[in-house]
């Protein structure tokens, strides 16, 4: 366990290394930021001053050198548009993406689990048909246009939600969340379903097809010949087997609902990491930019760390020391 | 047995398995609908200079007039906007059927070029072993570690916009698919008595590979990429959307729906909702046809 962990460790921080090293490249390689930042009117004098302000006079190495000495001291450099540290910048705007992400996937759990149980239990009523019909079409739509559909529809034509912005939040331990304020969980409804819509149906999905297979096992029908409640069958004996693929994708999921908000943040101009890397990307703010894809690596390595540590927690035959970094 | 003599059986016994398929798809009517409609989408959107009321990207047949109609209402020409028109004037049912010529042709391009890169790398992944297996799944394994929608937004964001880059964008986040599931049916196939067979003969690893593991390893492969089509497409409207994808000189569908959104607040849904609709129908077509492909050539689920 121990091994693993020292190993897997050791895996991140070269991926960490190895992505840095991309990305940096990569971002730095677009455009010429002189002209982007730098207002047309500024004189000769005036822009060399800002370039060597911004170091974009050193050669790409070097620049590269500084950056992750800073990096490796959690710096990565001044927002060109903010001017204020890239970092401070994405770690404020984190919460909201995070608090997001969360309502997306508590939204998505909470319908999609028992939707999918339903229609694992009753193949054949209407209403499992509809269920599965449904998540075929939340398959297939594609996440903006769904957003645009909600504002459409609930924002313009019905004005029962507001189609923009957090709403009133509530600062606890210096970080502002809006589901305390009933302001703000009307302005976190409408983006939250919009990004759960496709777990939902994934959830739906896969739910179904567990319990599927679950209700022909013995172990169910010993359960049912002993006389237990359905009840509890369904809650005990059949959602703690097909729960281990469920937690799996649940913990996958997780991140790339985060990636996803990138979408619907800027949608719903909800103030996140993904509005602010779009915005940075179209001003070519590379600092916020390097910065959002370094912390983005970061959340991933953690994700999936726990979710193979959950794996391991829920299901023992899965064996640690076999599985790949 | 003389090699015509193979030759002539394999064609006798290559008819029925294609009428079978063939029985076994049309079993499930929506499945049928679902390829019919695609034929048809696929029609308009390679007809669509043909059959377009109007060519909305020749300036010259817009009028700024006939800016913003609603959906049947006429023009000043006498033209009738079926679908309404966007803020130049521009037919929106005109623009949809270009913008389906260029979702479809970047989608389908792209996984087609991402099909033949994941084929090769899977096969040589299987074929091989050892060191160079490790190293082409440890890429796959990282490449499907982040979501697709990062990865493309982050090479858009270095190598810039346009159809070229969008098609290396969705190439690169579409190979590990296809390289993966090469890999796991070859190496199936690889230890069957037909390789065997074929290794007694020595012919060469390259027709081995070529020749006779790859036909058996394509059933799986035509199911991934029928799904990831529609992924595919998909995911250019939303870096279009987004504004990362293509220029505004190459309206895809979710450019059309980019430049719808601004109106969306004041009323005028139509610019941005019937170019979502027909992305819908598009994806939802590939989606359920891809699901009843799954169905039927599944050996699993063999009758």
């Amino acid at each position: 366990m121990l091994a693993y962990l020292i190993r897997r460790l050791g895996a991140s921080i070269a991926l960490l290394f190895v992505m840095s090293l991309l990305v940096f490249i990569g971002v730095y390689a677009i455009g010429n930021p002189v002209d982007l930042l730098i207002s047309p009117e500024a004189d000769q004098q005036e822009v060399a001053r800002a370039v060597a302000a911004l170091g974009l006079d050193k050669p790409l190495w070097e620049q590269y050198s500084i950056f992750l000495q800073q990096a490796l001291s959690g710096d990565f450099g001044r927002s060109f548009a903010f001017n204020t540290p890239a970092v401070e910048l994405i770690l404020q705007r984190l919460p909201a993406t995070l608090e997001l992400a969360l309502a997306a996937m508590v939204i998505a759990i909470l319908l999609g689990i028992p939707l999918g149980l339903y229609a694992g239990l009753k193949p054949d009523s209407w209403l499992a048909k509809t269920i599965m019909a449904g998540s075929i079409v939340g398959f297939s739509l594609p996440t903006f246009w769904v957003g645009l559909m909600l504002i459409m529809l609930f924002s313009v034509h019905l004005g029962w939600f507001p189609s923009s912005g957090r709403g009133a939040t509530v600062e606890v331990f210096g970080m502002h969340w809006s589901f305390l304020t009933w302001d703000g969980i009307q302005h976190l409804l409408l983006p939250a379903f919009n990004l759960a819509l496709f777990k939902l149906s994934l959830l739906v999905r896969l739910t179904r097809a567990g319990t599927r297979e679950a209700v022909l096992q013995d172990y169910v029908k010993f359960a049912r010949a002993k006389g237990l409640r359905m009840r509890r069958v369904v809650g005990v004996h059949i959602l703690k087997n097909i729960m281990i693929p469920i937690v799996t994708v649940i913990g996958l999921e997780f991140g790339s609902v985060v990636a996803f908000s990138i979408v619907t943040e800027t949608i719903f101009a909800w103030p996140g990491t993904g509005k602010l890397l779009i915005d940075s990307i179209n001003v070519l703010d590379r600092p916020v930019v390097v910065a959002y894809l370094m912390v983005i690596v970061v959340l991933f390595i953690v994700i999936n760390l726990v979710v193979d540590l959950l794996y391991s927690a829920l299901d023992p035959r899965v064996r640690l020391s076999e599985a790949t970094a | 047995m003389t090699q015509p003599g193979i030759a002539t059986s394999d064609a006798a016994v290559a008819e029925t398995p294609l009428r079978r398929f063939i029985a076994e798809y049309a079993a499930s009517r929506l499945a049928v609908v679902a390829l019919l409609v695609l034929v048809g989408i696929l029609f308009v959107a390679l007809a669509a200079p043909l059959i377009s009321p109007q060519n909305p990207y020749d300036l010259a047949q817009l009028d700024i007039m006939d800016s913003r109609l609603e959906p049947g209402q006429k023009s000043g020409s006498g033209m009738i906007f079926l679908l309404g028109s966007d803020d130049q004037g521009r037919d929106m049912l005109s623009a949809i059927f270009y913008g389906l010529r260029i979702s479809l042709g970047v989608g389908i391009s792209a996984t087609v070029a991402a099909v033949a890169l994941g084929l090769v790398l899977g096969l040589v992944a299987a074929y091989a072993g050892g060191r160079t297996d490790a190293f082409i799944m440890r890429l796959v394994d990282l490449q499907l570690s982040f979501p697709s929608i990062l990865v493309a937004l982050i090479l858009l964001a270095v190598v810039g916009q346009g159809v070229d880059k969008i098609v290396i964008a969705l190439i690169a986040v579409q190979w590990a698919y296809y390289a993966r599931t090469v890999r796991s049916t070859a190496l199936v196939e690889r230890n069957k008595d037909y390789v065997e067979a074929a290794r007694g003969l020595r012919l060469s690893p390259a027709r081995i590979l070529f020749r006779h593991i790859l036909p058996n390893c394509l059933p799986p492969l035509i199911v991934v990429a029928t799904v990831q089509v529609a992924h595919a497409i998909s995911l250019e409207a939303t870096l279009s959307f987004l504004g990362l994808g293509l220029p505004i000189t190459e309206p895809s569908l979710g450019l059309l729906i980019a430049n719808g959104f601004a109106y969306l607040l004041s009323g005028k849904y139509w610019i941005s909702f019937y170019p979502g609709l027909a992305l819908l129908i598009t994806i939802m077509s590939i989606n359920l046809v891809a699901d009843q492909l799954r169905d039927v050539l599944n050996p699993r689920l063999a009758r």
